[in-house]
């Protein structure tokens, strides 16, 4: 149908893109292959840097796509998309035709179990970040057996930064994820011990630095520099974590209640699927690579009709995300309607 | 004279315009992927040798590569070759590849073509 613009994802950055789109007079359609809309800000509780809950990004979001009445297809996985941005192919072999094509399909929480040296999965305490958002939504952080954890581990960079499970980026949200949780901890119960185990603190972020002070001399918190090199359980029920204190240069060894695994951000499954059929390449670790890093890094090549919107290129925070898909959505309206090629 | 028991220091201060950089250059020519360390300590807080005598293989390759080799050849005799600190590098950096060779370079050093390491055989530990 003409002026149809086809949306790979409905998370922040479809939805966004969907909704400059439906005012800029196409007629965008989104496929989630989920039940619902949103992606990863259903599950997460309060989002850095202000502690704003989740739900106020996400509801007046969903309430314009509902309101602007903007096609949504639920249970809709795209599994192909024309090299030409004609069209994509779900999975079940339907072909749905567009005028170009916004992929939007975010990212894919790296599997903590790959990681066997921290036990996720074996060990009963050991969760990971995204476990620990969903605890956050219930006001309670409990061990398996239902007690208080009078300490809290938690280790950066888990799935990101490490050639052994072939990701070598850096997942850029997880640092502040990780000081804002500990933070999230100390304010729920003032009596638990909370220690981050980083490399690097990367606070890219307006306010983040501040928000990673503010958990030094207010909240706390103890950081210490080193990478957790294995867990093994203690007669006790708790966990035993080995690092070296490189500030100082000994090993260390430390007891805990619970370790938080703070997962990386991995290229959404699909990509190889999409990346073959619509002739798109791969960057590093496998998300998308965008034409260049600066004026094209929502366009897929010179003059194609395929777009890039949020994490499915890299790691990014909401705010990122939803201005790509701002800025996609233009880029795909001007692709079919023409008008200065900036 | 009054003796007050107090010597004079060595400075501490690494030295690096006036350390000999030509062992550092040789090690790091035969393990390139070394400069990608992050200095992450897993192979230290791995390490069986380090984890009963005073002995830490991050922060000796990182002397070696600012060109301190004080207390070398000591050091390296506690390492037992076990390649634990391999398997945990985040990095992938084969570690004890390049133990192996900080020890060749070590026993051989002229016949590897390559000044003997100011200090490194020498058995004061390491600064
Ligand atoms: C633990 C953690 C905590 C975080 N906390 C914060 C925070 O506090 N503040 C902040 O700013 N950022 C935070 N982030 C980052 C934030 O989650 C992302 O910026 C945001 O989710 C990116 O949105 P997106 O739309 O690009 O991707 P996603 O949220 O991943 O959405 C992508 C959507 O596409 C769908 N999809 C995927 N493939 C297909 C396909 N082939 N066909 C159809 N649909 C498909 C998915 O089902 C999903 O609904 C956090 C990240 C992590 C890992
Ligand atoms: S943001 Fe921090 S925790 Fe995440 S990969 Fe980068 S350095 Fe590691
Ligand atoms: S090979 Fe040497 S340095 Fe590496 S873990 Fe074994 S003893 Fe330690
Ligand atoms: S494990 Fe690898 S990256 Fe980490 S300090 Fe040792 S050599 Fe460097």
């Amino acid at each position: 149908m003409e002026n149809t613009i086809a949306i790979i994802g409905g998370g922040v950055a479809g939805m966004q893109a969907a909704l400059t789109l439906k005012e800029l007079g196409m007629r965008p359609v989104i496929l989630e292959r989920e039940e619902r809309l949103g992606g990863k800000l259903n599950t997460w509780d309060r989002l850095f840097p202000t502690w704003t809950p989740a739900r106020e990004v996400l509801d007046p979001l969903l309430e314009a796509v509902r309101g602007a009445g903007i096609e949504v297809r639920l249970g809709a996985a795209v599994e192909g998309v024309s090299p030409d941005g004609r069209g994509v192919t779900l999975a079940g072999g339907e072909r749905l035709a567009a005028e170009a094509v916004v992929v939007a399909s975010g990212f894919d929480l790296f599997d903590a179990r790959l990681k066997e040296e921290y036990g996720y999965g074996i060990y009963d305490n050991v969760i990971t970040s995204a476990d620990l958002e969903t605890m956050f939504r219930e006001k309670r952080v409990l061990t398996a057996d239902g007690r208080v954890p009078r300490r809290v581990a938690i280790l950066h960079c888990v799935g990101s930064r490490d050639e052994k499970v072939k990701q070598n980026h850096c997942s850029r949200v997880c640092c502040i994820t990780g000081v804002k949780q500990a933070m999230e901890i100390r304010e729920l119960y003032p009596e638990c011990e909370v220690f981050n185990f980083y490399m690097d603190m990367r606070m890219f972020g307006p306010g983040y630095e501040e928000i990673y002070r503010q958990s030094q001399e207010e909240y706390k918190v103890v950081h210490i520099r080193g990478r957790i090199s294995e867990v093994s359980p203690t007669l006790d029920g708790r966990l035993q974590m080995k690092t070296e204190d490189t500030l100082i240069g000994r090993p260390m060894k430390m007891e805990a209640d619970m370790l938080v695994l703070l997962v990386g951000m991995c290229p959404a499954r699909s990509n190889r699927s999409l990346a073959v059929s619509g002739n798109l390449s791969l960057g590093d670790s496998g998300f998308f690579a965008a034409a260049d890093a600066f004026r094209g890094n929502t366009r897929c090549g010179e003059n194609g009709r395929i777009f890039f919107a949020g994490t499915a290129t890299a790691p990014k925070n909401v705010g990122e995300s939803l201005n790509e898909g701002t800025a996609a959505a233009w880029q795909a309206y001007r692709s079919v309607k023409g008008g200065a090629s900036w | 004279m009054v003796d007050w028991g107090y010597t004079i220091n060595k400075p501490r201060a690494i030295a690096y315009d006036a350390n000999d950089h030509t062992w550092e250059n040789a090690l790091q020519e035969a393990v390139p992927v070394l400069r990608s360390c992050i200095g992450c300590g897993n192979c230290t807080a791995t390490c069986t040798a380090g984890n009963f005598v005073p002995f830490n293989i991050r922060k000796l390759q990182t002397l070696v590569r600012r060109g301190e080799y004080a207390g070398l050849r000591k050091e390296l005799d506690k390492c037992m070759l076990c390649g634990k600190c391999r398997l945990v590098c985040p990095r992938g950096i084969n570690t004890r590849k390049m133990i192996v060779t900080l020890k060749r370079l070590l026993a051989q050093p002229v016949a590897a073509g390559i000044p003997v390491a100011p200090g490194a055989a020498s058995t004061a530990g390491q600064r």
